[in-house]
């Protein structure tokens, strides 16, 4: 079940952040709900940390709303 | 709008330091609310912890006044600092400290006192 949860947000992270160096969504816990998504993207070049974690959140909406993410933790990276 | 976003503004508004987590300082229910209690308490924050569990009420109106899809929620002088994941960054690079200060005074360190404030029972505040 995890990967199929892995592979959604990934694709999610990809299809919002097209020219991103590196989309990495982990399961932390094996249990296919606790997640840690990494995102290089120079979207995030001058972006608060607010607001480059605020269009992750945007990107993972549904999965956040639906109840597939039960923890999230963000880590993003501008490119400059 | 309800009595209870009424009291969430009023708590994002009133108090120096909000952090809405899942559990209390003294009882906490999740890994990410305590990091962002720790990082607080590390810069020396005076914390303000809105309990989120008893209600799924609370959370709901919480989103919708901050936009945020996520617990914890941390608040400085009513601005959105981030979640838990921000609020650590910002404690580890020094930047939670020199916000505080920016935002707070140099002296907020003085009332670090941690208090814990009951949404659901406004007229206890």
């Amino acid at each position: 079940m995890g990967g199929v949860a892995v592979e959604r947000l990934e694709s999610l992270l990809r299809g919002a952040f097209p020219d991103a160096a590196e989309v990495r969504v982990e399961d932390r816990t094996g249990g296919g709900d606790h997640f840690q998504v990494i995102v290089t993207s120079p979207r995030f070049d001058d972006l608060t940390l607010l607001d480059q974690h605020r269009l992750v959140n945007d990107a993972l909406a549904e999965p956040l709303r639906d109840g597939t993410i039960h923890e999230l933790r963000i880590k993003t990276r501008g490119t400059s | 709008m309800s009595d209870l976003q009424d009291t969430i503004k009023n708590v994002i508004e009133n108090e120096p330091v909000a952090l809405f987590m899942k559990g209390t300082p003294q009882f906490v229910m999740c890994g990410n609310s305590d990091r962002a209690l720790r990082a607080l308490r590390e810069a020396g924050a005076p914390v303000t912890a809105v309990n989120i569990l008893p209600d799924p009420a609370i959370r709901q109106e919480l989103q919708e006044v901050s936009g945020w899809p996520t617990i914890p929620q941390v608040f400085v002088n009513g601005e959105l600092v981030g979640g838990a994941d921000i609020t650590q960054e910002l404690a580890e690079s020094g930047e939670l400290a020199e916000l505080l200060t920016e935002r707070l005074g140099p002296d907020y360190r003085d009332r670090a006192e941690e208090r814990v404030v009951d949404v659901l029972a406004p007229a206890q505040r």
